[in-house]
Parts: C-alpha cells; structure tokens; sequence
C-alpha cells in the first residue's frame, strides 16, 4: 500500500464509521480541553494574587509587636494587642539602619467615625508623610499628610474612597468637609485612590491622620502598631531585616534571639505563603482536568473496545484478501494517530476558547502553559494510540479465520 | 495443484475436542473443476478454509504448487492468499457500510495497483459475476442476500487468480442467476482457472467435471463426471 491509498483507506473507515470517530474524538477533545484551560486558570489566579501583593509596596519589610507565630496567624492577630513597639524604635531604625529607602511606622486602631448624621465603624491610620511612597498609596483628590502637621499635631485626615462613600455619599466633595473621629473634629485634606478590596480589611475604608495627632489625642501613648519599612533594593533586604531584628532586640533588652517581642515580615515571605497557597489551587485544578483527561481517556478506550469485535471481523478479512500483518498494523496506527491528532487539535482550540471566557468572565489574567498542553496531547495521545492501535494488532495476530470468526 | 495428504483439523470447543476433518487425502490439478458435496457439518468449509490458505490443518500435508503450506511464514501466507487464490465466503464477510465497488477492489488494494485500474478491474468482476450495474454504489449492507453473494464472487474473481475456492456460490441466487455465476466459473475454467466449489445441489455440482463427497470429516465418494 501506497501512502495516498492508505489515506484514503482510513478516510474510507472514518466516515463509513461517523458516529465511532466523532466519540473518539470528543473523548480526546474534552481531556485536552479541561487540563489546558484548568491549568491556564490556575496558572492566572495565582500571578493575579502574586500581583495584588506586589501592589501592596515593593521591597517592603513590616515590623509588628508580639512574636512571631507564623505568617497566617500574624496577619490574623490583632495589632496592637502587644505594645512593645514605640515611636523610638522607629526613629532609632530610620538613624542606625543602612539601606533603607523610606520608613513608616503607623498607628492603626478601629473607631467611630461620624459626619453629619452619618457615622462608621473604620480603621483610623496614624502615620507620616512617608506612608504612600512605602506602602503605594496615592492620593488623587488634595494632598496627603505633611510633616508640619505632624509637628504641630494637626486635626486633619486623609479619607479612603469607600470611607467618604460612606461618610458623604458616594463621589460626593470631601476635601475641606470635617468628620468626627472618636468625638474629636478632623479636617479632611484629601481622599486616596481606590484599591480595591472589600470586608473588614478594606484599605479603601482607611482613614490617614498624623501619627502625633492620634498618640497624643486617640492613643494618648507613643506606641506604634506597625512599622513599614522600604529597603533601597531587593539585594538589601536581607541585611536590612538582619539589621533591625538585631537592634530591636538590643533595644528591647532580649538576649534570645528566638523570643523576641516583635517579628520583622519580609514581603518575599508573604508571597512564599500565598505562593503556597496558590500552587495548591493549582494542583487541585490539575487534579480535576487530570479526572476529566482520564474520564476522556476511558471513553476513547470504550469507543475502540466496542469495536473491537467489528474491527476483528475486518481485519480477518483483509487479511483473507491478502494483507499481510503490516499493512493492517500501519491503516489501524495511523488511524489512531489522525482520530487523536485532530482531537487534541481541537482540544487545544477548546482549552483556549475556554480559557479566554474565564478570563473575560471572571477578570483572571489565564496563561496557557506549554507543559499543559504538552502533556494533555501526550497522555490522550498515548491512550488512543494504545487503545486504538493494541486491539488491532492483537487482530492481525490471528490467523484470518479465527478472526473473522471473533465473537 | 493442491495435494492434500491426510489431513485432520480438530476444534477445541470448551470442554470437548471435536475433529471436522480425520484425514482426508486428494490431488487436484491445475485446470481442474472440483465440486464438493456432503451433508451439513460435514466438513467442507472446514477443508475449504485450509484448502484457501486461511486456516491451518491439526495434521496432515497440504502442498500448494509443491510448497508445503504448513511451513510459509505469515507474509507468504499473505501473498499466496493475494497472488492464487480467490475466495468466496459461505457467509460472504463484505466490509460494512462500505460501497459495492469498494469492496470488490479491495484484495487489489494490496497488490499495489494504480487505483484507477483497481476500479476497471473491479467493473469487469462486478459483470462477470452478474451484478447490476446501477448498484456499484450502494452500501454493501444495503443489498440483498444474492446481490451480496455476487458481490463476493467479484470480489474473488478481481485479482484473476489461479484457484478460485468458493464456498456455496449459489446457495442464496435464483435458478437463473445462478446459472450465470456457473458460466462465470465454466468460462473461467476454461481459460484454465482452477475451480472448488461446495455445493449441496446435484444440478451445480454437474457443471463440475469431478465431485468429492464428504461424510463425517472423511471422503465417501471422489468421482470423474464426463460431459
Ligand atoms: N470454529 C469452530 N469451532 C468449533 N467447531 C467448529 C468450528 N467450525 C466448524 N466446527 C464444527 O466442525 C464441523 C464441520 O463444520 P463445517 O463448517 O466445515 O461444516 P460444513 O460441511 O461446511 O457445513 P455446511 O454445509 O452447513 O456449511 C461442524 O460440526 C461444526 O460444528
Ligand atoms: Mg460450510
């Protein structure tokens, strides 16, 4: 056989056997799909988190009171519940520590907040004129705290949209308006840029005021419930949280160097965990499109043992006619090979179609990934291959009687 | 020439081994006319499927030609069955849904012949042997009992072999036809085709010029007929 008649041969068998080929081919179709487009999603979700991290400030370290007890519990654990951290403990890290670009402790503490009738319950931020450039926060209606008004211990604040939403409505004028933290009259200097973020941490419900206006007149103390720090580089970060580890422990009068009372936070730790997290969403979404490949696998493997008994009968006849063993063996690969080649081609165009729907759909920058698609070909063209092409071989191994005898 | 030297095939059914041939032993010539008759379960498609080179005997020695059938690796098998030898099935095997045409120039497929000479040679099988013309087309499960038959006569007859095996020929035509398809295998008898035929009809067995009668797996009767 010629190779223009073996095609035609098996274009012969396919469309003599529509329905056959058309399951086959689905069954390739569905596994390649879903492993592509699961992955793609996957892959997405986990740069958009990595990105919304990023967002919070590059190169940032954060220093915190109370001890260190892993990152999630960190987070969760109320600020503030352990004041070992002071407004000294900040200046001594701005004056001793090289390699810092900006520092900027806070004072964060819930209050109630009213304006005009209407009132909230939101994070209060005491802070320096430092704070949008370490933690990126932007100022898009007025200005953002200076540092004379923290000499002077001025009465303003600077409100987040979602805050002056709910304090005046929403886009309503905020600048020059006054609201009432914890009773005490603030002027209001400027409104930040929407982040983004919803629930009790919304950093669009903050509201900014000196950090010496709200020791003095909120806290009535000079602790602080966090520090953030920007390191220069990605280089320094490493000796930078070395170096502020070691002072505070000298400062704080602790000799072990495993109990201190504040825990330094590197932000490469925090994008390690929700890494963590984030490839554990990915493998559970490999997981299912792993499912659904082997769910594609077994029906390609039902359309051909089905016809195994058909295809015998077939086979025992070629090879009555005067076929010789590879003549059968090479029409029923390379059957194998187009029904899962233009399968998985398919599958391929759906896994992309799909990946792009979710993306439009649920605003998930998806990535297709060559390995997906590498190894759903791979694996659904395996199991065609095997279970198109090893019951056919095992066909042409009998002599052309017993075969076309096959029950 | 086909010489057949105490042959037996036994089947292995489950529990029981059931011998269809106990040795049978004959010569036929090149050019020679064979019908085969005996009774039902005799042993004839047996012996036929042996004779065709598409089963193997559990004893005994088939020489084709003075090859000793037994000893061909499977390739050669192949090739005998595509070169020689033109079967008709008792249960005619036609590919499904596949067309007439098709299947007829099928055993062509695998000579390598150019494929427009494929479908020429499958029209003359197709009218030798009878068919209607306006069927070429059709799908092969599409067709009646005797329009399949022909369809597998042509079948063996494309590849102009030297010895046609044909297991029942007549057994699903009409008297007329069938008297076609005889003078098919007489004509191509006479330009020295080789030709077995089974049959349970006296009245087609005498177009034969020999009859052997099988009984039992052994041969009872193995007669010249004159004309
Ligand atoms: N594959 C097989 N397995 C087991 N027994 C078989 C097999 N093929 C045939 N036989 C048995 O061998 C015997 C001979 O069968 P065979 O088909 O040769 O008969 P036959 O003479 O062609 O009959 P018919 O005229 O009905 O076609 C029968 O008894 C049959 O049951
Ligand atoms: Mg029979």
């Amino acid at each position: 056989m010629n190779w223009i008649d073996l095609f035609e041969e098996i274009y012969w068998s396919l469309s003599a056997n529509k329905v056959r080929s058309f399951l086959t081919i689905l069954g390739i179709v569905i596994g390649i799909g879903s492993v592509i487009a699961m992955v793609a999603i996957g892959q997405g979700a986990k740069d958009n988190i990595q990105a919304s991290i990023q967002s919070v400030g590059s190169n940032l370290i954060i220093i915190t009171p109370g001890a260190q007890r892993g990152v999630g519990s960190q987070i969760s654990s109320g600020r503030g519940s352990a004041q070992t951290l002071t407004q000294a403990d900040a200046d001594a890290i701005k004056s001793s520590v090289a390699f810092i670009q900006s520092i900027a402790p806070e004072l964060s503490r819930r209050y109630q907040v009213t304006s005009r009738g209407k009132n909230t319950n939101t994070q209060i931020i005491g802070t320096v004129p430092e704070y949008p450039d370490v933690r990126k926060v932007e100022v898009t209606d007025g200005s953002f705290i200076t540092s004379k008004h923290l000499s002077s211990n001025d009465k303003v604040a600077v409100i987040g949209p979602q805050a002056r939403d709910d304090l005046f409505g929403i886009d309503a004028m905020a600048v020059g308006q006054s609201i009432r933290i914890n009773n005490i009259e603030f002027k209001i200097i400027g409104v930040t840029k929407a982040k983004g973020g919803s629930g009790f941490s919304n950093p669009d419900s903050n509201i900014f005021i000196p950090i010496t206006t709200a020791q003095r007149y909120l806290a009535g103390d000079t602790y602080v419930s966090t520090i953030s720090v920007e390191a220069q580089d990605q280089e320094s970060m490493a000796a930078v949280q070395q170096d502020i580890t070691n002072l505070l422990l000298q400062r704080h009068k602790i000799s072990n160097p495993q109990a201190p009372d504040f825990s330094v936070l590197n932000q490469a730790d925090i994008v390690a965990s929700a890494s963590s997290i984030t490839n554990t969403f990915t493998i559970l979404l490999a997981s299912i499109a792993g499912i659904s490949l082997l769910v594609g696998g077994i029906g390609i493997m039902n359309m051909m043992l089905t016809t195994v008994t058909e295809r015998t009968r077939e086979i025992g006849l070629r090879k009555a006619i005067g076929a010789d063993r590879k003549d059968i063996s090479s029409q029923f690969l390379l059957e194998a090979i187009t029904l899962t080649f233009s399968g998985g081609v398919f599958g391929i165009i759906l896994g992309w179609i799909l990946s792009l729907v979710v993306a439009k759909f649920a605003g998930i920058n998806t990535q297709i990934s060559l390995s997906s698609v590498l190894l759903a070909f791979g694996v659904s063209a395996l199991i065609g291959v095997i279970f198109g092409y090893y019951p056919a071989s095992r066909a042409a191994k009998l002599n052309p009687i017993d075969a076309l005898r096959y029950e | 020439m086909i010489e057949i030297k105490n042959i037996t095939k036994t089947y292995n059914t489950g529990e029981m081994d059931f011998q269809a041939l106990k040795g049978v032993s004959f010569t036929i010539k090149e050019g020679e006319f064979v019908a085969i008759m005996g009774p039902s379960g005799s042993g004839k498609s047996t012996l036929m499927n042996i004779v065709g080179a598409l089963d193997t005997p559990s004893s005994g020695q088939y020489l084709l030609d003075g090859k000793d059938v037994s000893s061909l690796s499977e390739s050669e098998l192949a090739k005998i069955r595509k070169e020689k030898i033109g079967f008709v099935f008792q249960s005619f095997n036609l590919l499904k849904r596949t067309t007439v045409i098709r299947n007829v120039a099928l055993p062509l497929l695998y000579t390598g012949m150019p494929k427009d000479q494929r479908l020429v040679r499958a029209k003359e099988a197709l009218a030798s042997s009878g068919f209607e013309e306006d069927h070429y087309y059709h799908l092969s499960n599409q067709l009646s009992g005797g329009q399949m038959q022909r369809v597998a006569i042509a079948r063996a007859l494309v590849n102009n072999p030297s010895l046609i095996l044909a297991d029942e020929p007549t057994g699903n035509l009409d008297t007329k036809t069938g008297e076609k398809v005889l003078e098919t295998f007489t004509r191509l008898n006479d330009k020295g085709h080789t030709i077995v035929l089974i049959t349970h009809e006296y009245d087609v067995a005498m177009h034969a010029n020999r009859i052997i009668t099988i009984r039992d797996g052994l041969i009872e009767k193995d007669e010249n007929i004159k004309h």
